[in-house]
């Protein structure tokens, strides 16, 4: 019979937005402890509000769980209650076993002392004796590539030097339970590749795993199992492919509440709206990998406008851009617009991976620089399918095998 | 595959962990006991980066307590303060007495000091927080190694008679110490949250100096007899002074009374600073 390695029982956390209040909270709260009252937890005071509410799940030995959300969804309080920096205003954590935070890259460095030394810290505010160090201290070493300047104080190592070296502490040092937030992200490629092989080797030793990471294809390649969070709530809670999908629209929705805000410029002309048409020209929201997507974009001219530019770009949703489409760069000429119109794009083959893809609108002068008006996020389509695939477009191609 | 425990290693809930003050107190001794190693490496650490940093080094420990009792042996050979009768010859007097003194207000200082530098991992990692504390007081140590010198300096170059009672000086050095370690523990909690508290602690020490017979001595009578009964670092501090100097102390009950309840504030010091640090990781952010 095997037991959980951590088991939350319906845990609460409540956070205060002004400043001045949290800590007069924090001087109130501290009195209450200190004569062993315990505080009213419940109850919401002024300026307060659930990082985190009534999150209940169990993660097993050797399992491997994301965690995604937006940000502020609550992703970092949990993760400070399971490594036990602060105690959750209600409910019950379990833990069986030591608890290894990979949040804390570099802790305690002082950048003085030379990374030598600065090893030997970090690694005993990590809870290892000397003797375990000496131990793993070669490993160390040569798992960070940094042992020329081994003996350099660590204020003359580079920003990427700084984190190689604390993330090589803390991946020799063999938990029961590893939390990683979003240092997967750092470093150089190969860097970035070692880290990766060392959270399987862990893994593979029974250790179990929770990451916290933005990037979606870190989180469907190392976890069969993912939980979304929205808004300090646990909205879904099982395989990682269905978690990103949730989570998705979790993104959506809170984009679109914003999407009006981003607005301006002189106004001559202006966007309607931004209509996605598949093959038939109905509008549609989910595609495929490769299907034929057409963008119809609404405008209204005030007064007769001279050859505006029109531009469409496209975003992965909360990322970064996959590409800009401006009719100016195109060669094409809009001509002279006035009144109500369409001008229609079409992407023969949206050869872009599953995921959701945000457009931005805009309309400049012809000048190509001063806009007539822009709206970010204006429309957004889904690419439907597995998660298997990694990177972001697809270029269409074929194998061959040629036996000589 | 992990053996796999099946204890549980750790809870955390909302409860106030004083609801089960033996367990607290067995988890605070064991931490203690755990922390040694960790405060010794962080001790290791902010003295070498300390003295890596500094040109001068040590010279800094010498430096400010011979300064104020060169002001004040000035002030009192040009007759411009007046100072009661002391047993010894008053630059003895004086030199002993502000070294000791700048051994209390390190103490003071030295929690709340090494708890803030340790903001930025404090709130990213767990370690048993003790050795924070424990941290201070080895690097407290330390400076009153260096600054033994200057009193046995002082003692040859006087040619102060020595007698046996010097031998339990540690003693009651050690005592001005926790006393010292004990307030400066205390006011950490509030300290890490509003910076008010660091910015008015020179001014507390600046005034409790004046209020401890550190460089003149106290007449015996109504109310400065009162001052003498009230602040705690005066039977300590005199104490201190005279098992170097004349070999014996007269306020041998205060003394015990103030010993005992620094020993108890301590613990409870101890105790508080546990228990709220989570509240106050909290409100630190990351």
């Amino acid at each position: 019979m095997t037991y959980p390695v951590i088991e939350v029982n319906h845990i609460s956390k409540k956070f205060c937005r002004s400043l001045r209040r949290s800590l007069w909270y924090g001087v109130v709260d501290m009195g209450n402890e200190m004569i062993g009252k315990n505080k009213n937890h419940l109850v919401l005071r002024k300026d307060e509000f659930w990082a985190v509410k009534d999150i209940s799940f169990k993660v097993e030995p050797g399992e491997t769980v994301g965690l995604i959300g937006h940000n502020g969804a609550g992703k970092t309080s949990l993760f400070r209650m399971l490594g036990g920096l602060i105690k959750p205003d209600s409910g019950q954590i379990e833990v069986r076993g030591r608890v290894q935070a990979l949040i804390s890259l570099g802790a305690g460095f002082n950048p003085v002392l030379t990374g030598r030394e600065n090893i030997y810290i970090n690694a005993s505010l990590m809870g290892f004796s000397k003797k375990e160090i000496n131990q793993r201290f070669d490993e160390i070493v040569s798992f960070s590539g940094l042992s020329e300047f081994l003996d350099m104080p660590v204020q003359s190592y580079s920003s990427g030097m700084v984190v190689r070296l604390g993330f090589s502490v803390a991946a020799f040092l063999e938990p029961d339970v590893l939390l990683v937030d979003e240092v997967l992200s750092v470093g150089d490629l190969a860097f970035r590749t070692k880290c990766q092989i060392r959270i399987q080797e862990l893994r593979n030793k029974g250790v179990a795993i929770i990451i916290v990471s933005h990037n979606l294809h870190t989180i469907s390649h190392l976890c069969p199992r993912t939980l979304t969070l929205e808004k300090g709530k646990v909205i879904f809670d099982g395989d990682t492919e269905s978690a990103i999908d949730v989570y998705r629209s979790s993104l959506l929705k809170t984009y679109d509440q914003f999407k009006d805000s981003i607005r301006g410029g002189t106004g001559e002309i202006t966007i309607k709206k931004l209509e996605i048409l598949n093959d038939h020209d109905e509008n549609q929201e989910i595609f495929t990998v490769g299907e034929k997507v057409k963008i119809r974009f609404h405008y209204h001219a005030n007064q007769m406008v001279v050859d505006p530019v029109f531009n469409v770009v496209i975003h992965i949703l909360n990322s970064h851009q996959v590409t800009g489409l401006r009719t100016d760069v195109d060669g094409f000429s809009t001509g002279n617009l006035e009144g109500d119109g369409y001008i229609d794009l079409d992407i023969t083959n949206f050869n872009l991976l599953p995921n959701a893809y945000t457009f931005d609108a805009v309309i400049f002068h012809s000048d190509g620089y001063t806009f007539y008006d822009r709206k970010n996020n204006a429309i957004h389509l889904i690419v439907k399918g597995g998660n298997d695939i990694n990177g972001i477009a697809y270029l269409p191609h074929r194998w061959e095998v040629h036996n000589l | 595959m992990k053996n796999q425990s099946i204890e549980i290693i750790a809870t955390y809930n909302a409860e106030t962990s004083l609801r089960k003050p033996q367990k607290l107190i067995a988890t605070i001794f064991k931490d203690l006991i755990g922390a040694k190693d960790l405060a010794w490496r962080l001790f290791l650490r902010d003295i070498s980066a300390q003295y890596r940093q500094s040109f001068l080094g040590i010279f800094w420990a010498f430096f400010p307590p011979i300064i104020t009792s060169l002001i004040f042996i000035f002030l009192q050979t040009r007759n411009v303060i007046s100072i009661a009768d002391t047993m010894v010859p008053y630059p003895v007097y004086v030199l002993i007495g502000t070294t000791l003194w700048q051994i209390f207000s390190d103490s003071l200082n030295a929690p709340l000091k090494t708890t803030i530098n340790a903001k930025p991992y404090l709130v990213k990692i767990y370690f048993p927080r003790e050795s924070l504390i424990l941290a201070s007081f080895f690097g407290v140590l330390f400076n009153v190694i260096i600054k033994m010198l200057i009193i046995t300096g002082v003692l040859i170059f006087f040619k102060v008679q020595i007698y046996v009672g010097i031998l339990l000086a540690p003693f009651a050095i050690l005592v001005l110490i926790l006393l010292g370690i004990f307030i400066g523990t205390l006011i950490t909690p509030l300290g890490m949250l509003y910076s008010d508290v660091s910015t008015s602690l020179p001014i507390v020490i600046q005034l409790l100096f004046f209020a401890t017979p550190v460089v003149y001595s106290f007449p015996d009578k109504f109310p400065f007899s009162l001052l003498n009964l009230i602040n705690p670092v005066s039977p300590v501090l005199i104490a201190a002074r005279n098992l170097l100097t004349i070999g014996h102390i007269e306020n041998i009950v205060h003394l015990l009374v103030v010993t005992l309840l620094t020993l108890i504030g301590v613990f409870l010091s101890l105790i508080i600073f546990r228990i709220s640090l989570p509240i106050i990781i909290e409100k630190l952010g990351t």
